[in-house]
């Protein structure tokens, strides 16, 4: 039997007894394309070229790993910024604890209400980007996703919004297995801001599908929640236009498994797309960010920043790709990755790749991994910096570099803030 | 103020034996010069005095205000009131010069059970004395020396002394890399913390530092010992004919 064979095999065992639930034609013949698309890859296994240093099962089985949720005690994330905020519990739409759904600029709604419309404008953009996306690497999960998902959000902007919209995800039940499916297309021109905090579930799995038009800009922040137990894997899906302008970037502090996977297409010159991460993990952590930028048009720019803290036993992994197609000329791409281990019993594991068709171009990348600096540490102590204190300023001195890819300065003092706090919290 | 007392010390992870007892007595109110030959041990007495890892030291003991420092961390030997100005200021990334200091004068004073100094105090204040070493705002707000010149770098240790206001000042060639009027600023601001509580060691080569910092005792160290202590003339001495008639003496 071919490794294929055994997995689609296996993938029917995994999907036995789980059906596309019901809805109207466009939708079905989606999740139906989406579902095939599923059983013909196969779930992901340990095998697979992506999944070397990520153990898929558990977000393949049938069954939840319990993961009890985490009372911290703390104002949500984004609190003090004026926002409109969409509310999920354990992966369900929650009206009374949202806004109401409008705003100036873009029209938002429920996935659970659309696909009950006999037409919309998402059936265009709803699992496309997700089945574009499917292509050179397969992303199995995402395509179950929108197989699956029942719930979500669908914004479609056609101003300059400021003011962000919020997805909070709260998480109530230990064995809470949420699937959400979301599409925000921002139309020529338009600007569009999304904020995204919370643990959602016991086990979570996210599409996030984004169509940047020319001229337009996107901006995502997000913190991932900061349940020890939780599972997620989360999947970006984005395609920039002409001179548009797409910018993502995560946080994550604890949960004992994220996978997090972005796939970016720049299919408009002088497009910009910059995707950053910044995470804290400290023992039962393992954190993957698996990036893959595609350059198939003229002069675009993509920077990824990725900074990993990892202690006891804590594991990082960074899987970054850059694509340059033939003509993707003048194409100016930068990759980092960087992990600061504080001890030896935790690992980073990176692989960082560049496959460049184009001549004209100037991409460089880069991956390192070590210590804190002794020779700091020492001279912030000889200053009467307790170590402690020192480790963190160093830290969060290594951290601030992915935190500075957000543009807007009032969200990246949300997380640096944070990020402060919680490392001062640990230090008691 | 600061005793040694046949302090023997050798790198932790090698055979090698740094400093070969070492003797000396810094007063309150004083200042002692070391002067001595590349790879004496100068550094090495600086870093052990003040708690830096990869040395163990095999005998002898080092006290400041009678209190032992070799039993004491880093930032515990600082809280006690030592302070070195590095020979080579350590650049930190992301770690800005200001938060640093706040950070540093405020562990220390916590360290020594006094209330911390609000922002704006602490503002106003390192904004006066950056102000007298010619430091300017744009590189207190830099991160730790990142970027600074070799004479920006000894300045700003000047400044973190003055700010913290110790009462043991090790100063491990803060003269190299300072152009003349650099060194007439570091001396002013060095001159400006004299005073009868405090005792400083100033580490050097040349005599030009210490025509502004007047020694009252100046210490010749060779091969891991001081080999020999006398008044300011002995600075003049070596100045003129270089150390080999002292190490013909005792050898
Ligand atoms: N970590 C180390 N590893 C190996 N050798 C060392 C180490 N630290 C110091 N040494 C050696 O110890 C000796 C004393 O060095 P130290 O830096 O104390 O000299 P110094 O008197 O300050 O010299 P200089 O005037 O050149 O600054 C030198 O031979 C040096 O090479
Ligand atoms: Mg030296």
């Amino acid at each position: 039997m071919s490794f294929l064979q055994q997995k689609q095999e296996a993938t029917a065992e995994l999907l036995d007894g789980v059906s596309v639930p019901a809805g109207a034609a466009w939708i079905t013949s989606i999740r139906d394309t989406a579902m095939a698309r599923v059983v013909d890859n196969g779930l992901p296994v340990r095998r697979d070229e992506y999944w070397k240093y990520t153990r898929p099962e558990t977000l393949t089985a049938q069954d939840v790993v319990p993961a009890a949720p985490f009372d911290h005690g703390e104002a949500p994330m984004f609190d003090e910024i004026d926002r409109l905020k969409v509310v999920f519990v354990d992966g369900i739409f929650d009206a009374d604890q949202s806004d109401a759904l409008e705003g100036e600029g873009f029209s938002i709604e429920c996935l659970s209400d659309i696909v009950n419309t006999d037409i919309h404008w998402a059936k265009d953009l709803y699992g496309q980007l997700e089945a574009n996306g499917q292509n050179p690497v397969e992303r199995p999960l995402a395509a179950l996703n929108t197989a699956l998902a029942e719930d979500g959000i669908i914004i479609r902007v056609t101003g300059k919004v400021s003011r962000p919209v919020n997805f909070i995800y709260k998480h109530e039940d230990d064995t809470s297995d949420a699937i959400l499916h979301h599409v925000i297309k921002v139309e020529e021109g338009a600007s569009f801001t999304l904020l995204e905090n919370g643990p959602a579930a016991a086990r979570f799995n996210k599409v996030l599908e984004v169509d940047v038009a020319d001229n337009a800009e996107f901006h995502h922040v997000r913190a991932q929640g900061r349940d020890h137990e939780r599972r997620a894997a989360t999947h970006i899906f984005g395609r920039l236009g002409k001179e548009s302008t797409f910018k993502s970037f995560t946080l994550t502090v604890n949960g004992v498994l994220t996978r997090n996977d972005c796939v970016l297409e720049l299919t408009g010159d002088d497009a910009i797309a910059h995707v950053a991460g910044a995470c804290v993990g400290d023992g039962d952590f393992h954190h993957d960010d698996t990036v893959f930028v595609t350059h198939d048009a003229v002069a675009c720019e993509s920077r990824q920043v990725f900074k990993k803290v990892l202690r006891n036993g804590a594991t990082g992994v960074f899987q970054g790709k850059i694509l340059v197609k033939p003509d993707a000329q003048k194409t100016d791409g930068y990759q980092i990755s960087q992990s600061l281990l504080l001890d030896d019993d935790s690992q980073f594991l990176a692989k960082p790749e560049l496959e460049i068709y184009a001549d004209d171009v100037a991409c460089s990348h880069g991956s390192t991994s070590g210590a804190i600096d002794e020779e700091g540490l020492f001279y912030l102590r000889a200053r009467g910096v307790p170590k402690d204190i020192a480790t963190d300023l160093m830290t969060l001195a290594f951290l601030a570099e992915a935190v500075e890819e957000i543009e807007n300065g009032e969200l990246a003092d949300c997380i640096l803030t944070r990020l402060e706090g919680w490392l001062e919290r640990r230090r008691g | 103020m600061l005793e040694i007392k046949g302090l023997k010390v050798k790198l932790e992870d090698e055979d090698k034996q740094i400093l070969k007892g070492v003797d000396l007595k810094v007063e309150a109110g004083k200042v002692h010069a070391i002067m001595g030959p590349n790879g004496s041990g100068k550094s090495t007495l600086s870093y052990v005095l003040s708690g830096r890892d990869g040395y163990e030291v095999t005998e002898g003991e080092a006290t400041l205000g009678g209190e032992d420092l070799l039993e004491l961390e880093a930032e515990e030997r600082a809280a006690l009131g030592l302070f070195l100005a590095f020979q080579y200021p350590v650049e930190i990334p992301g770690v800005g010069n200001m938060t640093f200091l706040r950070t540093a004068v405020n562990a220390q004073r916590k360290a020594r059970g006094q209330e911390e100094m609000s922002a704006a105090d602490f503002l106003k204040e390192i904004r006066a004395k950056a102000k007298t070493l010619k430091i300017d705002a744009d590189m207190l707000k830099r991160p730790v020396n990142v970027g600074f010149s070799g004479g920006e770098k000894k300045r700003n240790e000047i400044l973190q002394m003055a700010m913290l206001e110790p009462k043991m000042c090790i100063l491990d060639e803060t003269d190299s890399g300072l152009d003349v009027d650099a060194m007439k600023l570091v001396s002013d601001g060095v001159n400006a913390l004299r005073d009868a509580g405090r005792g400083f060691l100033v580490i050097t080569h040349y005599q030009r530092l210490l025509d502004h910092i007047k020694p009252d005792v100046v210490h010749i160290m060779a091969n891991g010992r001081i080999v020999k202590t006398g008044g300011p003339e002995l600075a003049l001495e070596v100045e003129k004919n270089g150390y080999a008639d002292i190490l013909a003496e005792i050898a």
